[in-house]
């Protein structure tokens, strides 16, 4: 019963909502499972927080590698639970402080070492090496030149418009507007189709992998 | 040749370096290159310059600090845009840092207008949920939102008396850095309940919103500091992303420099592999 209950329920509310499309009278009960979705979302986070305290406690018990961090970790998740449940999380509070002055510029920083891996990931291994490595970097060149004002910069005002062509601006706007939606569109069709593909096989019981199943 | 061999084997701390000083340079010493605004961000001004003073306009940040050195500037130009036309901002998030971001985007605009909260603006806080807090938003704000972050009741609000469901949204603009994000404000409240959708979002996830424009899915979308410095421009507010443009002009120059080395050292000594592997050449020609 401990798969089937679950997939009972799965089924259920995907059909619900699925045929809620094609039949209003259904549109009350859709909207009460969606409402019941928000409150079991919310309860997963708790889960959730619950569980991250529980793994990276058991990594400091048993002093297992870089446990360091998790002693961080967790005197963070307390501090910060701490300082918006005890004072709240408006403007001006502790939370806020704690948000604007730690975290914010912690995070910001991380995502900023970026520029740093991506220019020598660049120059390591973006190579000519066959034509299509040729035709993907001629047109990331492109593409980071018309992506920034310095692109620009070096066409003078006097330019003709029989050259525009040459203009990484100009560039940029067809790579960007007509090989990449195209080829983005294609993705997501692709990827859309799959979505529909793998709901089927959840709602239908085939696909178990939420239920923990290989 | 010993140049090339360096040239081809430099040391990544050298590269970090460079990049550096490329980046710090311009913030200190600005070069002022003017941005050209697309028609993606002009679509955006656009809308919210047409829309008439007193609209309901709701703004998801869905971002978080990490992102939000690209798409905090966008919030903040776009809130002032709002704020200057009198719009009424209703503001959400689907992550949950989006709300304190929020926070800190209120904390800086607020001062520059005479705004009184639950009147001009609200701050609704985070829902956990993606696509499904969007849909119920189509039925009910006051169910999904009983209370605002500061948990006063909903219901209290003067800006939440007109505002029912998304049908008294008139512009959504939401704010993203991933999922949940553009994808489900275009699956739900666009082709779902039909309300105009703007978006912004990092340089490197744009490209593949670009199908959501051409079909009209999407009014506008800004893409990464570009698109913040380019709503600075229209707004003729340059703030932190037209200062930051100089920057990443110089950066971007350098990485193609650096790409544009790395390729000649590959291919002189390529060249030179091959030679040795051929060895000297023998025959008339060469005896001649």
């Amino acid at each position: 019963m401990r798969r089937e209950i679950p997939m009972i329920v799965a089924f259920v509310a995907g059909v619900i909502i699925i045929l809620e499309f094609f039949v209003p009278a259904l549109r009350d009960v859709a909207v009460q499972i969606q409402k019941w979705y928000l409150v079991v979302v919310a309860f997963a986070i708790l889960v959730g927080a619950f569980n991250l305290l529980r793994m990276n406690y058991l990594k400091v018990r048993n002093r297992r590698a870089d446990w360091p961090y998790s002693v961080i970790l967790i005197i963070g998740l307390f501090t910060m639970a701490v300082a918006g449940i005890g004072w709240g999380i408006e403007e001006g509070t502790v939370f806020d402080w704690l948000f604007n002055y730690l975290y914010f510029p912690m995070s910001s920083t991380v995502f900023a070492l970026l520029a740093f891996f991506v220019a020598s990931a660049a120059y390591r291994a973006f190579r000519a090496r066959t034509v299509d490595a040729t035709l993907l970097l001629a047109a990331a060149i492109v593409v980071m030149l018309g992506q920034v004002p310095i692109g620009s910069a070096w066409v003078p005002p006097w330019w003709p418009d029989s050259l525009v062509f040459l203009t990484p601006d100009w560039l940029k706007d067809r790579i960007m507007n007509i090989f990449n939606t195209a080829g983005q569109r294609a993705i997501l069709i692709g990827a859309s189709l799959g979505v529909v593909s793998t709901s089927l096989r959840i709602l239908l019981g085939i696909e178990r992998s939420y239920l923990g199943e290989e | 040749m010993e140049l090339i061999r360096w040239l081809a084997d430099i040391d990544r701390r050298i590269i970090f370096l460079v990049i550096a000083v490329a980046v710090v340079l311009p913030l200190i010493f600005p070069l002022g290159m003017r941005v050209k605004v697309t028609p993606q961000t002009e679509s955006i001004y656009d809308e919210v310059e047409n829309l008439p003073a007193g609209s309901n306009v709701l703004v998801s940040f869905d971002y978080d600090p990490a992102a939000a050195p690209e798409v905090h500037p966008m919030a903040l130009a776009f809130l002032r845009h709002c704020f200057a036309k009198k719009h009424k901002v209703i503001i959400m998030a689907l992550w949950p840092v989006g709300a304190q971001l929020a926070v800190s985007a209120m904390a800086e605009v607020g001062k520059e207008y005479d705004l009184e909260y639950g009147r001009d603006y609200v701050n609704l806080g985070y829902k956990p949920g993606g696509d499904i807090v969007i849909k119920s938003l189509g039925v009910s704000f006051r169910e999904v939102f009983p209370k605002d972050m500061a948990g006063e009741p909903t219901t209290g609000l003067a800006i939440m008396a007109k505002v029912r469901n998304l049908k008294d949204i008139d512009l959504v603009m939401d704010l993203s850095a991933g999922d949940p994000g553009i994808p489900g404000w275009v699956r739900v409240a666009n082709a779902l309940y039909q309300r105009k959708v703007a978006a912004g979002c990092t340089a490197v996830s744009a490209p593949q919103f670009f199908p959501y424009l051409q079909t009209g899915q999407l009014v506008g979308l800004l893409g990464g500091l570009k698109g913040a410095a380019e709503y600075e421009s229209v707004i003729a507010h340059a703030d932190k992303a037209s200062r930051r443009m100089d920057a990443q002009s110089i950066a971007h120059l350098v990485i193609i420099v650096f790409i544009i080395f790395a390729n000649v050292s590959y291919f002189i000594l390529r060249r030179q592999r091959e030679e040795k592997r051929e060895g000297p050449r023998t025959g008339p020609a060469a005896s001649a």
